[in-house]
C-alpha cells in the first residue's frame, strides 16, 4: 500500500462562515467571510497562495461552473483554481486536492475552499437534478431523505430492531445534535428540542419526520494548508496535521448486484479501513477521540457509528440510546451541532466538519471544547444515496501523534 | 397461410381504484342536480401514471401469459385516446411487451367501434395478431360522461388452433352517423340527446346489421346463448336481442355498475366477461355501434376453461375511491399547487432513448454469457466483482419475473401526483436488483421482503414539450379473484 499522507501536511488557518438563510450574502460574500477568518489564522499573505480548490455541489442555483468564480471572489493572486464537484464529498475533495498538492511538493501552500448558497433555489431541502440521461429514464428521482429513509427499512429488518426503538434512538440523535448546536453561534439552528418533539414532528419520508432530516442552508468553510516545515517557519506550535484522507466510490456493487442488504454504507466501511490504516489507527472504538459524520438524516448517523466500527453491527442504536456519543459521553459525535444544527451547504459541510475537529485539537472550540484533550478527530461525508454514493473519511490530529 | 379460425386467448386491465358516482354527485349536485339518478355505483378509473398505452400493456401480457411471443406475427392497439398522433402508440407496446422487431403494428382509432373492427379484420386475416383495445376518456365536470366513462383495456389474440372461440362470421357497416363526436383538437365529446341516438341509431343501424349477420350466417336468434350488445344504456341491448329474436335473458352484462363504459375497449371487455361466464360449445354474439356497426358469432370450445382459469375476473371488486378531487387533478382537470419541486424539467433526448430503447420500454437487463450473472441495467463491463467480464451480456428479461421488496420508503417531499410516493430497492427471483418506483400501493401494504410485479406505467410528463415517458414500476403482487368459477 502506498505509505499516505500522515504528517505530511499541515493546516496552518481555517476559516468558517456563519452558517444559516443568508438572504444578505451572495455566495462571494460567504467565501470571503470564511477565506478572511482563515487567512488571518495562517498568518499569510493572499499572495503566498500557490493553488486553490473550489468544491461546490449545485453550481447551478450558486456559483455557476468552474473555479473562476473563487478566483475572482477572492481576487486569488492569478494561480490555478480547480473546481471539483463529488456529492456532498464535494468540501472534502476539495481539501483532498490541496493536500495532496502540498503532498506532491506541486505547492507550498494551497487553499481548500467550500461554498455553497442553497437558499436561492426557493425552497426546503436540496434541488432536485438530473442525474444524467440513462438514469432520468430508468432511475427514482426521489427526494435526500426518501432514498435514505430506506436505510431504515433494511436495518430494521436486518437486526430484528423495533420499528418504535430504532425511532426512540434516530430522536435521540437529533435531540443529542441540537443540545450541541445550541452552544454554536456559527451554527444555522440554535435551539435545544426534546424528545417528544422529534417524534412527533411531520413525517417527511418514513420512517423520517422532519427532525430526523438536517436543514438546508448556506455556508463556506476553508483551509490553508502547507508542510510541517513551512508551519513550524511561519512560528506554529501547536501543529494539526492531516493523518488520512480516503474517499471511496461506489462502481455500481450496492445497486446491481444483489450482495448488499441496503442495511450499511459499503463505501464508508471501505474508506474507514483505509483511512484507519493511514492514520495508524488499530481499534477506532478506542482511539478516535471525536467524531464528525454525515448526519444527514438521523439513521445514517446512527448506521455510520457501526460503519467507522465504533460501534458493534446493530447495535449502534443501543449506544445512541446510552449517550455514547453525546458531548460528555465516550466518542462525542457532532460536537458543533453537526449537519443537524448546520445545514447542509454541500461544498461547505466536509469542511466545516474539519473546522470543528482543528479548534477542538487547539483548544479553541469555547463552550463546546471537550476537556479530555482529542487527539485522532474524524470527519466523514457520504454523498449521493445509500445504493450508489461517494464516502469520504478524514483524520486529523496532532503532528507526530 | 390458412385463414383464422377464431379467438385464441383474451386478456383484460381493470383500474383498480372505483370512483363513487355518489361523490361526483356530491361535488357537483349544486350544478347539476339531475344526474342523481346516475349516482349510483362505481366507475373504474387508473392513474396519473396510466393510458390507453399502459393499460394496452397490461391487458396484453396477460392475454399471451402462456403464449409463446414469438409466435405473434401483428399487433393493434385500438382507442379514441392515443397519446400521440404521430408516434406509433402500438408500437410503444410493442416494445414493453418485447414482442419481435419483425412484427407488424397499427392504431387504429377515429370511432368506439375501432376494437371490434380491428378484431374482424384479425378475424379475416391469416397471421397470429394481438388485438388490443383500450380507452381513458375525459369527461366535462358535471356532464352525464363524467358518471358513465370509465377507463380500462381490453385484449384477445387472434389465430388458428386451439382456438377458445371459433369465429362463426360477421357483418359491419359504415354510415356516418353522429350521435357524438370529438373534435380532434378537443378534449371532450358532443353529443346528441339519448332518445335520438337509441331511436336513429341503435335501432336502425346496429339492431338492422345484427339481423342481417344472423341471416347471412343462418343462424336462428334462438341459438344464442350469449349476446354481447355494448350499447351500455338500460334497456337497448334486450330490446336489440328481442328485435334479432334472442332471448332478453342472455343479454351479457353491460358492466355498467361497477365499471362504467370503457369506450373502444367496452365491446372486448364485455365480451371476455361473457367468456368467463361462457360453457363450451356456446354461440356468443358480439355487437358494437360507432358510425355504423360491427357484429360477430363465435361458438366456444373445449380450450376456453383452461383460459378462463388463468384469468383474473372481470368483475373483481376493486378499491373504494372517494378522492374526486383526485381523479379530477389526475386528467388535468384541476390546478393544484405542485410545488416546486415538480418543475424538473422531463425533456427526453431522442437519442438516448433510442440507444436504450429495450432497456427502458422492454426492461431488458444483461446476463453475462461467461459467469451467469445477471444484471439491470446491462453494462460494459459486469458487475461481478470477481472478474472484468467485457461485452458478454447477453439479453435477460425482467418484466414478467417476481421481485421481493429490500429496502423502501413513503417519500413525501419528493413530487408525486399521487403522494406519498413510494419507492425502493427490489431484487428480482433469479438475480438481479433494481432501484424502482413503486405503483398502487395502499398505506401500511409493503414491508421489507413483499413480493412484487412490475408493470408498465407513465414515469413523468414533459409539459413543456407534449412528451411522455414510460418506465415500470412495481406493484404488491394481490391474490385477485380467478374467473372460470375457482
Amino acid at each position: 500500500m502506498a505509505s499516505g499522507i500522515k504528517d505530511k501536511v499541515a493546516i496552518l488557518g481555517m476559516g468558517c462562515a456563519r452558517f444559516g438563510e443568508r438572504w444578505d450574502a451572495s455566495a462571494d460574500e460567504l467565501m470571503v467571510e470564511a477565506f478572511e477568518e482563515a487567512v488571518e489564522d495562517a498568518g499569510i499573505e493572499v499572495s503566498q497562495l500557490d493553488a486553490a480548490w473550489l468544491g461546490v455541489g449545485f453550481d447551478a442555483q450558486n456559483v455557476g461552473p468552474s473555479g473562476i468564480p473563487a478566483a475572482i471572489a477572492l481576487r486569488l493572486p492569478d494561480i490555478g483554481v480547480t473546481k471539483v464537484e463529488n456529492y456532498c464529498a464535494s468540501g472534502t475533495e476539495s481539501l483532498r486536492g490541496a493536500v495532496y498538492a502540498v503532498a506532491s511538493g506541486a505547492a507550498d501552500i494551497a487553499l481548500a475552499m467550500g461554498v455553497e448558497k442553497l437558499k436561492d433555489t426557493g425552497y426546503g431541502g436540496l434541488p432536485t437534478r438530473t442525474r444524467g440521461t440513462r438514469w432520468d429514464m430508468i432511475g427514482v428521482t426521489g427526494s435526500a431523505p426518501g432514498n435514505f429513509a430506506q436505510l431504515a427499512s433494511a436495518y430494521r429488518a436486518k437486526h430484528g430492531i423495533d420499528a418504535k426503538d430504532l425511532k426512540r434512538a434516530m430522536a435521540h440523535v437529533s435531540v443529542k445534535s441540537h443540545a450541541n448546536g445550541a452552544k454554536n453561534s456559527k451554527a444555522h439552528l440554535q435551539k435545544v428540542i426534546d424528545i417528544d418533539t422529534a417524534l412527533n414532528a411531520p413525517m417527511i419520508a418514513e420512517p423520517f419526520g422532519l427532525y430526523d432530516c438536517c436543514g438546508v442552508s448556506d455556508g463556506a468553510a476553508c483551509a490553508i494548508v502547507t508542510t510541517p516545515e513551512i508551519a513550524k517557519a511561519l512560528g506554529k506550535n501547536d501543529i494539526v496535521a492531516v493523518k488520512a484522507m480516503q474517499l471511496v466510490t461506489s462502481n455500481g456493487w450496492e445497486m446491481q448486484s444483489n450482495e448488499w442488504d441496503g442495511s450499511y454504507l459499503h463505501t464508508t466501511r471501505l474508506a474507514a479501513k483505509k483511512a484507519y490504516q493511514e492514520a495508524g489507527i488499530t481499534d477506532p472504538s478506542k482511539e478516535v477521540s471525536l467524531t464528525e459524520v454525515h448526519d444527514c438524516f438521523s439513521v445514517t448517523e446512527l448506521i455510520t457509528m457501526e460503519d467507522l466500527f465504533i460501534s458493534e453491527q446493530g447495535e449502534a442504536w443501543k449506544d445512541v440510546l446510552d449517550g455514547r456519543f453525546d458531548a460528555d459521553g465516550d466518542v462525542p459525535c457532532q460536537i458543533d451541532g453537526g449537519l443537524k444544527c448546520f445545514g447542509h451547504p454541500i461544498g461547505a459541510s466536509g469542511l466545516r466538519m474539519v473546522y470543528e475537529n482543528y479548534l477542538q485539537l487547539l483548544g479553541r472550540a469555547g463552550e463546546r471544547q471537550r476537556s479530555e484533550p482529542p487527539t485522532f478527530c474524524l470527519s466523514h461525508n457520504l454523498g449521493g444515496m445509500p445504493y450508489q454514493n461517494v464516502s469520504s473519511v478524514s483524520i486529523i490530529g496532532p503532528l507526530g501523534s | 397461410m390458412k385463414q383464422n379460425s377464431g379467438l385464441l386467448s383474451y386478456g383484460t386491465y381493470v383500474p383498480r381504484r372505483r370512483l363513487q358516482r355518489s361523490s361526483i354527485h356530491e361535488n357537483n349536485k349544486w350544478f347539476a342536480p339531475g344526474l342523481g339518478g346516475l349516482a349510483k355505483g362505481e366507475k373504474a378509473i387508473s392513474g396519473w401514471d396510466e393510458d390507453p398505452i399502459t393499460m394496452a400493456v397490461e391487458a396484453g401480457r396477460s392475454c399471451v401469459a402462456n403464449i409463446d411471443r414469438a409466435q405473434i406475427s401483428a399487433l393493434s392497439l385500438s382507442s379514441t385516446t392515443l397519446p400521440f398522433a404521430d408516434r406509433s402508440n402500438s408500437g410503444v407496446v410493442k416494445e414493453a411487451m418485447n414482442l419481435a422487431d419483425s412484427i407488424s403494428v397499427s392504431d387504429r382509432t377515429g370511432s368506439l367501434r375501432a376494437g371490434t373492427t380491428a378484431l374482424l379484420d384479425a378475424l379475416h386475416g391469416n397471421r397470429m395478431q394481438l388485438c388490443l383495445a383500450a380507452d381513458r376518456r375525459k369527461t366535462k365536470i358535471a356532464s352525464a360522461e363524467e358518471m358513465t366513462y370509465a377507463d380500462a383495456a381490453a385484449a384477445f389474440l387472434v389465430g388458428s388452433g386451439d382456438v377458445i372461440a371459433t369465429y362463426l362470421g360477421g357483418k359491419s357497416a359504415s354510415i356516418d352517423f353522429v350521435d357524438h363526436f370529438r373534435a380532434t383538437e378537443s378534449d371532450y365529446d358532443y353529443a346528441w340527446e339519448a332518445r335520438f341516438t337509441r331511436d336513429e341509431g341503435y335501432q336502425k343501424i346496429l339492431g338492422v346489421t345484427i339481423k342481417q349477420a344472423l341471416a347471412e350466417l343462418s343462424i336462428d336468434g334462438a341459438s344464442i346463448a350469449h349476446a354481447v350488445i355494448a350499447t351500455p344504456v338500460r334497456g337497448v341491448p334486450q330490446k336489440l336481442a328481442k328485435a334479432a329474436g334472442i332471448s332478453p335473458d342472455v343479454v351479457a352484462d353491460t358492466l355498467v355498475a361497477n365499471i362504467g363504459n370503457t369506450g373502444s375497449a367496452h365491446p372486448l371487455l364485455m365480451l371476455a366477461n361473457t367468456l368467463q361466464n361462457a360453457k363450451p360449445g356456446e354461440k356468443v354474439l358480439l355487437a358494437s355501434f360507432g358510425q355504423g356497426a360491427d357484429v360477430m358469432v363465435f361458438e366456444t370450445t373445449e380450450h376456453l376453461a383452461a383460459v378462463n382459469a388463468q384469468q383474473a375476473s372481470v368483475t373483481a371488486p376493486g378499491l373504494n375511491d372517494t378522492a374526486y378531487s383526485r381523479f379530477l387533478f389526475h386528467r388535468g382537470q384541476l390546478d393544484i399547487e405542485k410545488g416546486m419541486r415538480a418543475e424538473l424539467d422531463e425533456k427526453q433526448p431522442g437519442t438516448s432513448l433510442a440507444r436504450d430503447r429495450k432497456t427502458v420500454l422492454g426492461l431488458i437487463g444483461g446476463k453475462c454469457s461467461k459467469t451467469g450473472t445477471v444484471q439491470y441495467p446491462k453494462t460494459e463491463i459486469s458487475v461481478n466483482q470477481t472478474s472484468r467480464e467485457t461485452d458478454t451480456q447477453e439479453d435477460y428479461l425482467f418484466a414478467d419475473r417476481i421481485a421481493k421488496v429490500l429496502s423502501f420508503t413513503a417519500d413525501r417531499l419528493a413530487y408525486s401526483p399521487d403522494p406519498p410516493n413510494y419507492h425502493g430497492m427490489i431484487d428480482f427471483d433469479g438475480g438481479g436488483r433494481m432501484v424502482v418506483e413503486f405503483a398502487d400501493v395502499e398505506d401500511g401494504e409493503v414491508e421489507v421482503n413483499v413480493p412484487m410485479r412490475m408493470v408498465f406505467r407513465i414515469k413523468s410528463f414533459d409539459e413543456l414539450r407534449g412528451f411522455r415517458k414510460y418506465f415500470w414500476k412495481a406493484t404488491p403482487i394481490r391474490s385477485v379473484a380467478k374467473s372460470g368459477g375457482e
